[in-house]
């Protein structure tokens, strides 16, 4: 035991003498890589950045909305804005509501409105200019469950209305599966990554006015995407079902779908598409 | 002229609808359902002040949602805490 500890302690030794000012306790229980790791982190000047956050709690209906503002050290968290979000509930104030579950933009649960972008927060990098405060909203029109969480009742409700998996007429030929050539397979590319974190659909003045009718990007997006598929025999049911002035033309290709999109994918044209499908078949 | 305006419209309907689903329920457990129905809004009627727009259409949409979940036919029994 004397010999396992004995290291540990030169070590602590002399990394007091390089930094005689700083009077912050060693844990003692921490292993040598730890150890070294933590004194070059412990050198750098703390980055005190300040975070302002929408909340709103349900339990407190007559209470308005609030901004509660946080001061955090970068230095010691993470890149990242979730991160951000998960230290300032871990650390500072556990009431703070938010989403999140994949930290790596697989899953879109985290999306909400970053410093004015609808974006991730996990795919978000914290802007590291201390100076400027970082603003942090739900998703914009939509209705708050509490503080970060909006209610996405409807936005599930409409991708379920346009019946989101293959319809095929006849069973697959070799009774097993439906085949597809690679051309068609790559007709999906750019349709198919879509995570439903509904930043585009929030993101369009179209459908802040007509939540209730206009499907919205993400959803379009999606309805291309089954329109699109060489294996989908309901193409025409499919098409018939958008064929109204609400659904589908309540897009006026304002685009910010696209510049929002944090998968880098493009809603407005598939959209498009849609419309060219629409035109062609008519 | 309405003597009501329109969310105090929306409310009533609220409430009317409210009772037609306690109507919907077994006999015996109608008071049950009907003492807890009456509760939610006299409780938020004192609470909350009536021109709190922002407040009375969250109650309205919370409302609306307890009403789809107890409204269900499965639901049959409820039981309420007194006080």
């Amino acid at each position: 035991m004397a010999s396992l500890r004995q290291p540990t302690l030169r070590l602590l030794a002399s990394s007091n003498i390089r930094r005689v000012a700083s009077p912050t306790i060693f844990n003692t229980t921490r292993s040598l890589a730890t150890l070294a790791e933590g004194e070059v982190a412990q050198k750098k000047q703390p980055l005190i950045k300040k975070f302002s956050i929408y909340r709103w709690s349900p339990d407190e209906p007559t209470k308005k909305p609030q901004m509660q503002e946080y001061s955090l050290d970068l230095n010691e968290c993470g890149p990242m804005v979730l991160d951000a979000l998960i230290k300032i509930k871990n650390e500072m104030d556990p009431t703070l509501t938010f989403r999140r579950s994949c930290r790596e933009g697989i899953c879109g649960s985290c999306a909400m409105n970053i410093e004015g972008t609808n974006t991730l927060a996990c795919l978000s990098r914290i802007n590291r200019d201390a100076s400027s405060t970082s603003r942090i909203y739900p998703l914009p029109h939509m209705y708050v469950v509490k503080d970060l969480v909006p209610d996405l009742t409807n936005f599930y409700k409409q991708y379920k209305s346009i019946q989101p998996y293959l319809q095929s007429k006849e069973p697959a030929p070799n009774g097993k599966e439906f085949l597809q050539s690679k051309e068609d397979r790559k007709k999906l590319d750019g349709l198919y990554e879509c995570i439903l974190c509904a930043c585009c659909s929030t993101s369009c003045p179209s459908y802040w006015w007509n939540q209730e009718e206009y499907l919205g990007p993400a959803v379009l997006m999606q309805a291309y995407r089954w329109l699109a598929d060489s294996r989908d025999g309901k193409s025409g049911q499919r098409k018939d079902m958008l064929d109204n002035s609400m659904s589908l033309y309540r897009c006026h290709t304002i685009m910010n779908c696209a510049r929002t999109c944090p998968k880098g994918l493009n809603p407005g044209l598939a959209i498009a598409k849609i419309k060219m499908m629409m035109v062609q078949s008519a | 002229m309405s003597r009501h305006t329109g969310l105090q419209r929306e409310v009533l309907s609220l409430y009317r609808s409210c009772l037609r689903a306690v109507y919907r329920k077994p006999i015996d457990s109608r008071t049950h359902f009907k003492s807890f129905v009456a509760r939610e809004f006299r409780k938020h009627a004192t609470e909350v002040d009536r021109k709190d727009f922002d407040t009375v259409e969250f109650l309205l949409r919370k409302g609306k949602r307890q009403l789809e979940v107890y409204g269900d036919p499965n639901i049959k029994r409820m039981t309420t805490a007194a006080g």
